[in-house]
C-alpha cells in the first residue's frame, strides 16, 4: 500500500518535473502553455478572492441535488420495469432510445422551461443520468441467480419481504456500479450544461478563463474538476464497493494478477519446452 | 402419509414444440420415509422436485403434502450478504419469530452439524461440504415436514461427501423429517433410502419401486449396499440408457 503510494509520488513529481522544462524550454509561448507555478499562483488567487470555495460549492450542491433525484427515480422506475414485463416492453424501449442521446441535448429545452437558472442545469443532469440508473438497476436484478431467489421462497421470504430480504440486499454489488457509472454521467452533464451557460459554478470559471485568454486559470480549474473526479470516485465509491466485495467474497479483478498468472504460464511453458527438447535429445 | 402425488405429468412448450418432461408419474411418501430417486440426467428428477414444492405447476394430477416442505439445491445458495449464523436464523425471522426463540434455537442447529465456531464465518470462508451442511440446517430449523433435496453433494469432494452421508443419516434419524432425495449416483441412493424409485427419461417416469432392506447406519463401501446398487444399476441401464438406443 505505502510502496504504491510512493511509486505514483515518484510519477506525480517526474511529470511536474518535465512539465517545468518543457515550459522553461520556450517551445510554445506562455500564454498557451503555462508552468507549473502559474497554475499555482493562479489557484491561490482564486482561493483568496473567494471565487474558488463558492463555485465548488454551487457546482456540487446542483450536482447532488440532481443525483439524488436521479438516483430516486432511477432506481424506483427500475424496480418497476424489472416487476412488469409490458413496461420493459413498452417504456423499457424508449428509455433504451433516450439513453443514447447526449445529456447535453436537453438544454435548450432545458432554457425554454425554466428559465437560465439553476433548475435547467438539475434538469440536465437529471435528463443525463436517470434513465442509465434505471437501466442498470433492471440488470442487477437480472443478474441475480434464479436459485437464490428461489431459496428465499422455500424459506418464507415471499412478497414484500422477498424483494426487502433478498432481491435489494442480493443486488447491491452490480447495483452500486452502476450508480457509480450514474455519477460519472451527473458529473460531465454538471460541467457541460454549466459551460455552456452564463451562471456560476466550475463550468463558469472554466469558460471566464478562455474568455480571459488566461492559460492558467483554466489549467487550474481543469486540475480541481480532474480532483473532485477522482476523490468522489476513488475514495467514496470505492471505499463501499471494496467493503462489499471483501464481505461478499468476490473476485476483484486486477491486472498485476493477470500478468502474473500469464508470467507463471509462460514459464511453465518453457520447462516443458526444456523437458521435452532434453528428453529428445537424449533419446536421439 | 406425507405426500401423495397422483400421476402427475408435466410439458414444457417453446415455440410450437412441446417436450414431454414427466409422464403419469404416482408414488406415496409415508411419514418419516427417507425416499430416493434415481435417474439420467435430464429424466426430470428436479422438475418433479420443483413441482412439490409449488415451485413450478404441473400440465396434469395432483400433488396432496401435510406440514412445510423445505428444499435444497444442487447450487450453494448461502446468502453471501449473511453470516452462517443469519443464514440459518433466515426463515425463523421471516415469520417472525421472537428473538430469545432464534438465540436459543441456531446454537442447537450449528451444533447438529458441529459448525458452532463458524458461526460468524461469511459463505465464502467456508468450504463446499460446509457451504451444504449449513444449507441443510437453515432448511431444517424450519422444522419441514418434507426435506426436498436436489443433488446436494454433486459438487463436493468424495472424503467429505462420505461424511456427509453419514451426518446426513443422524440428523435424519433424529429430526424424523421425511426426506426426498434427487441423484444420479446409483451408489448414494441405495445408500442413503429406504426406498429408490428408479426414473427413465423423455418422458420422464417412474420404471421401477426398489425397497432398500439393508441396517442403519449404512457406510457407502458396505459390501452389501455395492450388491444391491448393481442391481439397481442394472435395472436402470435396461430401461433408459438402452431406451435411448434403440431410439
Amino acid at each position: 500500500m505505502q510502496n504504491k503510494f510512493i511509486v505514483f509520488l515518484c510519477f506525480l513529481i517526474i511529470l511536474l518535473v518535465t512539465w517545468e522544462m518543457v515550459s522553461v524550454a520556450r517551445i510554445w509561448p506562455p500564454w498557451v502553455f503555462p508552468t507549473p507555478y502559474g497554475v499555482y499562483e493562479s489557484f491561490v488567487t482564486q482561493l483568496h478572492q473567494g471565487i474558488l470555495i463558492p463555485a465548488i460549492l454551487t457546482s456540487m450542491g446542483r450536482l447532488l441535488i440532481g443525483f439524488l433525484i436521479s438516483l430516486s427515480l432511477g432506481t424506483i422506475l427500475g424496480i418497476l420495469l424489472s416487476y412488469y414485463a409490458i413496461l420493459r416492453r413498452t417504456v423499457g424501449i424508449a428509455l433504451l432510445g433516450l439513453q443514447t442521446m447526449p445529456s447535453i441535448c436537453w438544454l435548450p429545452l432545458a432554457i425554454l422551461w425554466f428559465g437560465l437558472n439553476d433548475k435547467a442545469i438539475i434538469f440536465v443532469i437529471i435528463m443525463g443520468t436517470f434513465m442509465s440508473i434505471a437501466m442498470n438497476t433492471v440488470s442487477a436484478i437480472e443478474l441475480i441467480p434464479s436459485s437464490i431467489i428461489k431459496a428465499g421462497v422455500m424459506l418464507d421470504a415471499r412478497g414484500a419481504k422477498l424483494y426487502r430480504h433478498i432481491i435489494f440486499p442480493a443486488m447491491l454489488p452490480s447495483y452500486l456500479m452502476g450508480i457509480k457509472q450514474g455519477w460519472s454521467f451527473a458529473w460531465r452533464s454538471l460541467i457541460t450544461g454549466e459551460m455552456l451557460f452564463v451562471t456560476t459554478g466550475l463550468g463558469q470559471m472554466l469558460m471566464f478563463g478562455r474568455e480571459l485568454n488566461d492559460i492558467a486559470q483554466v489549467f487550474a480549474t481543469m486540475g480541481i474538476i480532474l480532483l473532485l473526479g477522482v476523490i468522489v470516485d476513488n475514495v467514496i465509491f470505492g471505499r463501499i464497493m471494496h467493503e462489499i466485495q471483501v464481505r461478499w467474497g468476490l473476485f476483484v479483478p486486477n491486472k498485476a494478477n493477470c500478468q502474473s498468472l500469464v508470467r507463471d504460464a509462460s514459464r511453465l511453458y518453457n520447462n516443458a519446452v526444456a523437458v521435452c527438447t532434453d528428453a529428445t535429445d537424449r533419446t536421439i | 402419509m406425507t405426500l401423495r402425488i397422483n400421476s402427475i405429468s408435466k410439458q414444457f412448450s417453446h415455440r410450437f414444440k412441446t417436450v414431454e418432461a414427466l409422464k403419469e408419474i404416482s408414488f406415496f411418501v409415508k411419514d418419516g420415509e427417507f425416499v430416493c430417486l434415481v435417474g439420467p440426467s435430464g429424466c426430470g428428477k428436479s422438475t418433479l422436485l420443483s413441482l412439490i414444492a409449488g415451485l413450478e405447476k404441473s400440465t396434469s394430477g395432483t400433488i396432496t403434502s401435510f406440514g412445510k416442505i423445505g428444499y435444497i439445491f444442487q447450487e450453494p445458495t448461502l446468502f453471501p450478504w449473511l453470516n452462517v449464523w443469519d443464514n440459518i436464523a433466515f426463515s425463523l425471522s421471516m415469520n417472525g419469530k421472537p428473538r430469545e426463540y432464534i438465540q436459543k434455537q441456531v446454537p442447537v442447529y450449528l451444533d447438529l452439524v458441529q459448525l458452532t465456531e463458524f458461526s460468524h464465518a461469511f459463505p465464502h470462508q467456508l468450504s463446499g461440504g460446509m457451504k451444504q451442511k449449513v444449507a441443510l440446517v437453515r432448511a431444517l430449523i424450519r422444522r419441514p415436514s418434507i426435506l426436498l433435496m436436489d443433488e446436494p453433494f454433486s459438487s463436493v469432494d468424495t472424503i467429505t461427501r462420505e461424511n456427509l452421508y453419514l451426518d446426513l443419516q443422524k440428523i435424519w434419524k433424529l429430526t424424523k423429517t421425511t426426506i426426498i432425495f434427487v441423484t444420479h449416483n446409483v451408489r448414494e441412493a441405495v445408500c442413503l433410502g429406504d426406498r429408490v424409485l428408479v426414473m427413465s427419461s423423455r418422458p420422464g417416469h417412474i420404471v421401477k419401486n426398489i425397497r432398500i432392506p439393508l441396517a442403519r447406519t449404512r457406510n457407502i463401501d458396505d459390501l452389501r449396499v455395492i450388491t444391491l446398487s448393481h442391481k439397481v444399476k442394472k435395472t436402470l441401464v435396461q430401461n433408459s440408457y438402452e431406451k435411448l438406443d434403440a431410439k
